[in-house]
Formats: structure tokens, C-alpha cells, sequence
């Protein structure tokens, strides 16, 4: 942890004084932005083939999931290793207002309550026909989540690598309670076969297309929302307590509600993008809290830049696209070249895709003894 | 009425006693330096009265009573105590005035925040780099920007590990001055130090401790000639 701190906040030797206001433009940032404005004038204006249109929405889901993670990995030092657990949250709160709603309208039962030989559906699915209750049920829910165990960690100062290793056992248990088919919650088939968005038939280029938009749009407010709390005062008392917990206790700030705080918002961040993801791949089951799927937001990140909310999304879309392109064309090959790329980068960018940026034309071990 | 006192403080890590119903009363106005050799319970000593460390038994009042043995480091650090860590440290990430503006604390209010930085800046020299990133700095530099951070929200106990550590004898020379031209009759401040003519440079009086426990107090003078403090500090 204290390395990667080092190594992120280590300058380039050519910037000694730079004003603040410099540091907090983000050139990176203001690309991304333009580059989704620009896909989604194209999604609007030529068309394309809902497949693809499909996939720059999931890309899209997945980039929000990435950001959510460098909140508090990136800023605040906080690796979790179980963010798949409110992405999860928001999905399946999404597919049950998905299932409730088409049962509203249609009057056929899903597949799961047939299953199990209920008639209707459990009681706690009461109001999930509504959009904004469901929503807000999805945020609530995960940040509830988030607080619970986030209290109890950062009271009682589990950090580092403690934290990670319970993060990543809480999305283990939660998969294996999904699993169980008596939950009402679609067990291990999880829920799938939604035919209807507010009314509209599921698979229609205008859904298809208008739910690529409302993920660009919702990345694009997630990305300037977030960059707005890190150029600000509690930014810098993140990078702070990301770097020195201790000294910043000990210069008067409690950090336990600045975590908790950041910790529960990255978890709604979290649940919004499962929530934006599970009508565009169309299906929702347990695996998705499987600690590996976890781990890969991890990787994402890794390998797109931590640290700077443009490296997530680079890393989510750059891994995501591939794992499209490759899982289609070389499914065997793919946990290969994932593990492939994550030794390349960690080995040669050790901040990730955003050290190509810098990268000089030779090496620093090439120049050799070149005067300071 | 003392500014600072240590009651009975016993520190225990397992089997090692580093406080050993450890006891010592710092006056308001006074610079008191705590010496020993290594081990002898300085850093842990510091670590008690900031908070990180809780003690097995005993107590850390300052003036108004208040026990800090049950309090948070942060609530210590609103009480008025600041603490300088042997190991400079600032917040890399940040720059020079970012670092000094959270040093201002929870007690400066943003309107009263920047005369203060500004003051800071200018006694501590760093004025022309206050927008350099402090992870940058050289180790002096990092030094007296730490210094500058625990100065910023004028507090009323500093407690200073090893200030000059790794400093030049002409950085050696500036942070005696500054550390000099913070007394007041309303501060205290307690200094650990191993450069014998830095404690002299500053210290009213002297501490020395050995195994956790107090072997002599009183001026450096006295402690140069005292038969068990020669023996602790010359082998034994």
C-alpha cells in the first residue's frame, strides 16, 4: 500500500511548482467527457447495430463500476475486494422492479415463482413496480450495506489488507446466501426474461439505444460529480488520510466519518451502475458476487491508472472491450491474456495505461548517468 | 499549575515495559527535553499523549483536567495538542500550502485560515514553494514544513520527536531559533532530541529516561555530571 502511495504521488522531476489550480484541470478528464459526448451523437445520429450499441452501454456500466472502486481505492486508500456486492445490489433490485413490472402488465408470473410453486410474489417485493422506489431502494440498500460494514471496520481500524481480505469474504457469503432458491430472489438461475422497460418491449433499438444513453449520460455525471469532491477540500483530506491516516487524526480530524461517508457514496456509485447493467445484458444470478469478478474491477483499475477517475474508465472499457472481442473470438485464451496484460503493466507501468502518456522516448534505465 | 502531567504511566508491548509508572509535569512557558538511549521510552512517552497509544495504567492530564488517556487522537488534537513525528511527516500528495491549511485544523475558521498559512509560509521560509508538492521536498524541507503544519493552529502543548534529525548544523541552528521563539507563557513544549547541543540550545530543563522510567530531571548540566546518568549514557 505504502509503496503504490509512493510511487503515485512520486512527481515527475520536471514539474517542481506547479500552481494548484494546474494540478486540479484534468485534461484526461475533459477527453473522456468529449469522447462521450461524441458516441453519443453517434448512437443518436448513425444508428448503429444494437449489438454494439448494447455493448457501449455494459461499457459504460462497467466504467461507473470502476470509478465507484478508485473513490476509495484510489483516493482514499481503501482496497475493497467486494464492490461486486453493490453492483449486485443494484442489479438485483433493478431486476426485480423489472420482473414485478412485466408481472404488473403482462399477468404472467416469472419463472421463478412458478419454480418454487408460488403464486405471487414474496411480500417484500411490494411498491418494486415503481421506478423511484426501486431506485431508491437500490441506493439505500447499498449504502445501508456499506454502512454496516463500514462502521464496523473503521471503528475498529481494520485497514489495508485486513479490510480487503473481509471485503472479499462479505461478496463470498452474499453469493452463497443468492445461491439458496428460497430466497425469493431467483436462487441460483438468478431472475432473467424482462420483457418490458417502463412499458416499452425489452431488445427495441429505441430502449436499446436509450439505455446506452442514460449509462454514457449517468458516467458522465458520476465522472464530474466525483471530480468535483476530489479537487475540493475533502479531496485533499483523502489523499491526506490515504497517505497518512495517523498525521491526520493527529492534526484533529476524525477519519472515520470521512471514510465512512466516501465508503458508503462509492457504494452507490456501485449499485447505480448494476443497476444501469442489468436490463442492457438482460439477466442477473449469483456469479455476479463471485469473488474473482470482484478481484477484475481490482484489475481494471490496475491496469487503466488508480488515482485519477479517467484511469478507471480507461482500464473498464479497454478490458471490457477485449474481453468482448476475445471471449467470442478465443474464449479458452482469455483468463491468459488478462493475466498476461496484468504482469506487462505492473511490470513496465507501474501506474498503469495513464504512465504511456509519460512514457520518454528511451527508458530511464537506458539514458544512463545522464546529469541532474 | 503544570501545562502538561504524566501520572503512574505504564506501557506494556507483551512481555516489555516500555513506561514504567513513568511520571513528569511540564510547566506552561517551558521547553523540557526528554533524552535517553534508545528504548528508553521517548517516542512511546509522545505516542501516550497523542493518543495512538493507549496505556495498561495511568494517567495524561493537561490544565484543565481533562484525562487524554480516554480520548481519540483527534479529540487530543482539538484540545490543543500538536505533534511532530520523528519520521517527517507530511502529506506527499499535497502541496506545501494544502498540507499547511489542513494543519490549521477544525479550529480555524476558512475565513481566518490564510493570514495564518501566510504567516506559517514566511517564519518557516517556505514561502516561494508553497505550491511545490510536499512528496518532492527535500528532508529539511519536509522538516520544517511538518514543523509549519503543527505550528499552524496555534497550539497550547507541542510535542516534537527528533526535530533536527538528519538536518544540517545550520538547519540545526534556524529550527533552535524558531523552537526558542515559540515560547510562551501559556505553551509548553516538550522536545526528544539525542543532539546534545540542540537540548542545550532550548531546553529550560531536562528529562532523562532509561527503561521507562524518569533517572533524572533537572538542568543538562546537572545530568552531565550525574554518576547514573553517565553510566546509562557511557555502558554500564
Amino acid at each position: 500500500m505504502t509503496g503504490r502511495a509512493e510511487i503515485l504521488s512520486t512527481p515527475s522531476e520536471a514539474a517542481p511548482a506547479r500552481p494548484a489550480a494546474a494540478w486540479r484541470r484534468d485534461p484526461l478528464l475533459v477527453g473522456i467527457l468529449v469522447v462521450i459526448a461524441a458516441v453519443c451523437l453517434g448512437l443518436v445520429g448513425l444508428q448503429p447495430a444494437p449489438y454494439l450499441v448494447n455493448a457501449i452501454g455494459q461499457l459504460a456500466a462497467f466504467a461507473i463500476l470502476a470509478v465507484s472502486l478508485d473513490l476509495v481505492w484510489g483516493y482514499l486508500g481503501i482496497l475493497s475486494l467486494g464492490h461486486g456486492l453493490f453492483f449486485a445490489i443494484g442489479g438485483y433490485v433493478c431486476a426485480m422492479h423489472l420482473l414485478a413490472h412485466a408481472f404488473a402488465v403482462t399477468g404472467v408470473a416469472p419463472d421463478f415463482v412458478q419454480f418454487m410453486g408460488w403464486t405471487a410474489l414474496p411480500a417484500y417485493w411490494a411498491g418494486l413496480t415503481h421506478a423511484p422506489y426501486a431506485l431508491a431502494l437500490a441506493l439505500g440498500l447499498a449504502a445501508a450495506v456499506a454502512f454496516v460494514f463500514g462502521l464496523a471496520s473503521f471503528r475498529s481500524r481494520v485497514n489495508g489488507v485486513y479490510f480487503s481480505i473481509i471485503s472479499q469474504a462479505l461478496v463470498y457469503v452474499a453469493m452463497l446466501l443468492m445461491f439458496r432458491n428460497d430466497t425469493g430472489l431467483g436462487g441460483n438461475n438468478g431472475m432473467t426474461g424482462f420483457p418490458l422497460l417502463f412499458g416499452y418491449p425489452m431488445g427495441s433499438a429505441a430502449v436499446t439505444t436509450g439505455l446506452a444513453l442514460a449509462a454514457l449520460g449517468t458516467l458522465a455525471a458520476v465522472l464530474v460529480g466525483t471530480r468535483a469532491l476530489v479537487a475540493g477540500p475533502i479531496g485533499r483530506r483523502m489523499l491526506a488520510c490515504r497517505d497518512d491516516e495517523t498525521r491526520l487524526r493527529t492534526l484533529g480530524y476524525g477519519t472515520t466519518r470521512l471514510k465512512l461517508a466516501i465508503w458508503c457514496l462509492s457504494a452507490m456509485i456501485a449499485a447505480l451502475a448494476g443497476v444501469l447493467y442489468v436490463p442492457q445484458v438482460g439477466i442477473i444470478n449469483p456469479r455476479v458476487l463471485s469473488p474473482d469478478l470482484s478481484i477484475e474491477i481490482a484489475v481494471w483499475m490496475a491496469i487503466g491508472g488508480i488515482g485519477r477517475l479517467g484511469g478507471a474508465v480507461i482500464g473498464a472499457v479497454a478490458i471490457n472491450a477485449l474481453k468482448f472481442w476475445l471471449s467470442a473470438a478465443l474464449p479458452e485464451a482469455w483468463p491468459f491474456i488478462l493475466s498476461g496484460l496484468v504482469l506487462v503493466v505492473v511490470l513496465a507501468l507501474p501506474n498503469g495505461l495513464l504512465d504511456l502518456a509519460t512514457l520518454r522516448t528511451r527508458p530511464t534505465w537506458l539514458r544512463g548517468g545522464a546529469p541532474r | 499549575m503544570s501545562a502538561l502531567v504524566v501520572e503512574n504511566l505504564t506501557v506494556t508491548f507483551g512481555r516489555f515495559r516500555a513506561l514504567d509508572a513513568l511520571s513528569l509535569a511540564v510547566d506552561p512557558g517551558e521547553i523540557r527535553a526528554v533524552i535517553g538511549p534508545n528504548g528508553a521510552g521517548k517516542t512511546t512517552l509522545l505516542d501516550v499523549i497523542s493518543g495512538i497509544t493507549k496505556p495498561v495504567s495511568g494517567r495524561v492530564l493537561i490544565g484543565d483536567g481533562i484525562d487524554l488517556t480516554t480520548r481519540s487522537e483527534a479529540e487530543i488534537a482539538k484540545a490543543g495538542i500538536r505533534r511532530k513525528f520523528q519520521k517527517p511527516s507530511v502529506f506527499p500528495a499535497l502541496t506545501i500550502r494544502e498540507n499547511l491549511e489542513i494543519g490549521c485544523g477544525t479550529g480555524l475558521s476558512a475565513t481566518e485560515r490564510p493570514a495564518r498559512i501566510a504567516e506559517i509560509l514566511a517564519e518557516t521560509g517556505l514561502a516561494p514553494r508553497e505550491h511545490a508538492q510536499a512528496g518532492a521536498l527535500a528532508h529539511g524541507e519536509k522538516q520544517w514544513l511538518e514543523i509549519g503544519m503543527v505550528l499552524a493552529s496555534n497550539p497550547r502543548i507541542i510535542l516534537l520527536d527528533e526535530p533536527v534529525a538528519g538536518l544540517s548544523d545550520s538547519e540545526t541552528e534556524r529550527t533552535a531559533a524558531l523552537i526558542r521563539s515559540l515560547r510562551r507563557l501559556d505553551r509548553a513544549i516538550l522536545v526528544i532530541e539525542h543532539d546534545m547541543a540542540f537540548v542545550e540550545a532550548i531546553a529550560d530543563r531536562v528529562t532523562v529516561l532509561h527503561e521507562g522510567r524518569t533517572l533524572f530531571e533537572g538542568s543538562l548540566h546537572g545530568a552531565r555530571a550525574d554518576s547514573r546518568v553517565i553510566e546509562v549514557f557511557l555502558g554500564r
